[in-house]
């Protein structure tokens, strides 16, 4: 059988005047009482943020300074809220990252839409956007909570990439206009 | 210091200094309570409290104003300012005039018992003892029974007049309670008296000859009641507790089960005086267990402060050692009102029934059972 017959002690004389509990709960209060806080001083102490930890999504750009989103809209199309908006964009040629696909003009998301789910760094195939560390948003009005491109590569910096896949891509094209077997 | 031209002042205008001067330390210590509990509390539960608000121009102050600050004590002044200035919405619903006088009445026992209670004592030039006390009566620890009594009419009477269930709950809680402890508690303390009263002596109640009673020389004189008398001293304390209805008996207050019980309805300057008036209670009832039970201004058990005063000169002094008479008093209650508000953090709230049950079933009689130890003891005591 499953069932388990706790045998319930009656109380001792002792535990029925209350008085030990009474004293262990007074020297259990004292020690929090002399122990030192632990809260933060918000505004001038900061909480360390642990990684993995999502806050405002932001753009980052390669080691080289490109702008990784290619304007593929993956995020736009999964983002629950429909928080993100994006106008694709051609990249001139004359630009030293001319070989890749393309490049957003414009890159909205509003923060008020925003539920930091996550779900648009999970889908890009780029790793273009990432929900950074940055986790207190403020503004005075509807369009401040607007972060649009600048201000999200601002946001964003630079994050390492371990595959430069479109100078890759290229190497690959020059390699084979040049006499290579492709 | 000649202070002759004081006790040449007519005796009302002497008194109606003193008494003013009583009411100006009373009500800020009263008030300071508020704040001091708002700490504890943080301190038990790991925050560092109230530790922000200052006004603009302290800023330039060094030291004192960043220490103020993170004592909260501007805090306390801005609470206090607070609630004289918003507003103060009477309900549509209530008895207007009942609804009103129930805080005012709530002051009145609470700031008349200080009245008997003394706070210190001094040596006058014949050697002798005097208290330092507004009234002291022989009917001392009665005229405190019967006039913070009347406190819990406040209680009932902003319940009634509040004419809404949860007010009207917290005040027949209240009436009940305070009916259930009041018994146990004058009980607990008779034992005190048939002490301090010795056969062929005048009988008094004063609280006076309590203290001095425990100053006396020898082991036994010296003793504190607390020591000689622990169950008496318990039974006072947890009393004490329910009738200031702190946790774990704050039955008429109980914001999980009545919102806020007897004050539901109360808000702004009306509401804090209800506060005021509770922590005014809390001294008062601190100050009288300091006298009964732990010696009033002696500092240590078996010190007396003559003892002490002989020991660093202050004999000649009235005026000093009434001072460091006082201070030790005060020091005492002060612990007492920390350990209000320690033991407020450490033990749940009761269940009514619970409370009913401890009262009536566990307290009662036990007080009766120690009264009659007591009795019983000293009248073979005195017969040897």
């Amino acid at each position: 059988m499953a069932v388990i017959q706790v045998e319930r002690k009656p109380l001792t004389l002792a535990e029925r005047t209350y008085l030990p509990q009474i004293y262990h709960g007074l020297k259990t209060t004292l020690k929090h009482l002399v122990a030192p806080t632990v809260t933060l001083q918000y505004p001038e102490q900061r909480p360390e943020i642990p990684t993995g930890y999502r806050g405002v999504p932001t753009l980052v750009k390669d080691p080289n300074g490109r702008e990784k989103c290619v304007s593929c809209q993956l995020c736009e199309f999964v983002c629950p809220p429909k928080a993100i908006r994006i106008t694709p964009g051609e990249i001139p040629e004359s630009s030293p990252h001319a070989h890749v696909e393309r490049a957003p003009q414009a890159f909205d998301i509003d923060m008020l839409r925003c539920i930091y789910c996550g779900l648009c760094q999970e889908v890009c195939p780029e790793e273009a956007i990432w929900l950074q560390k940055q986790y207190s948003m403020t503004g005075y009005t509807r369009e401040e909570m607007v972060n649009h491109k600048d201000r999200l590569y601002e946001l964003g910096g630079t994050l390492p990439d371990d595959h430069f896949k479109w100078d890759k891509k290229k190497a690959a094209e020059d390699a084979a206009a040049h006499g290579g077997h492709h | 210091m000649d202070f002759s031209f004081y006790f040449d002042l007519p005796l009302a205008l002497r008194l109606l200094l003193q008494g003013t001067a009583v009411i100006l330390v009373l009500f800020p210590l009263a008030a300071a309570c508020s704040m001091a509990e708002r700490k504890i509390s943080a301190w038990i539960q790991g925050r560092p409290g109230p530790n922000r608000t200052m006004p603009p121009f302290m800023a330039y102050v060094p030291v004192i104003a960043p220490i103020l600050r993170s004592l909260g004590l501007f805090q306390l002044a801005a609470d206090g300012g607070k609630f004289v200035f918003k507003e103060d919405p009477i309900p549509g619903h209530v008895n207007k005039l009942y609804f009103v006088l129930a805080p005012i009445l709530s002051m009145i026992p609470a700031l008349t018992t200080i009245t008997v209670v003394p706070f210190g004592a001094y040596l006058n030039q014949a050697g002798a003892w005097v208290p330092i006390v507004l009234a002291n009566l022989d009917v001392g620890l009665l005229a405190v029974f019967a006039v913070s009594s009347l406190g819990v009419y406040s209680i009932i009477l902003a319940g009634w007049a509040s004419n809404s269930k949860y007010p009207f709950l917290g005040g027949v809680r209240a009436s009940a309670q305070l009916i259930s402890y009041e018994l146990s508690m004058t009980l607990s303390v008779l034992p005190v008296f048939l002490w301090v009263n010795a056969p062929g002596g005048s009988g008094t109640l004063s609280l006076f000859d309590v203290v001095q009673s425990q100053s006396q020389p020898g082991l036994w004189g010296g003793a504190w009641y607390a020591f000689l008398m622990p169950v008496s001293a318990f039974i006072f304390l947890v009393a004490l507790f329910a009738e200031t209805n702190r946790q774990p008996f704050d039955m008429p207050e109980s914001e999980a089960d009545l919102v806020g019980g007897f004050h539901t309805e109360y808000g702004a300057f009306k509401w804090s005086l209800f506060f005021v008036a509770e922590y005014c209670h809390m001294i008062v009832g601190s100050g009288i267990f300091v006298l009964l039970f732990l010696g009033g201004w002696n500092p240590l058990p078996w010190v007396p402060l003559q003892t002490v005063i002989e020991a660093i000169g202050l004999a000649g002094q009235p005026l000093l050692t009434g001072a460091l008479a006082v201070g030790i008093f005060l020091g005492k209650v002060v612990f007492f009102i920390f350990f209000f508000m320690w033991v407020r953090w450490t033990l749940p709230r009761f269940r009514y029934d619970q409370v009913m049950t401890i009262g009536w079933k566990k307290l009662l009689p036990l007080s009766i059972a120690n009264l009659i130890v007591y009795a019983l003891v000293i009248a073979w005591i005195e017969r040897s």
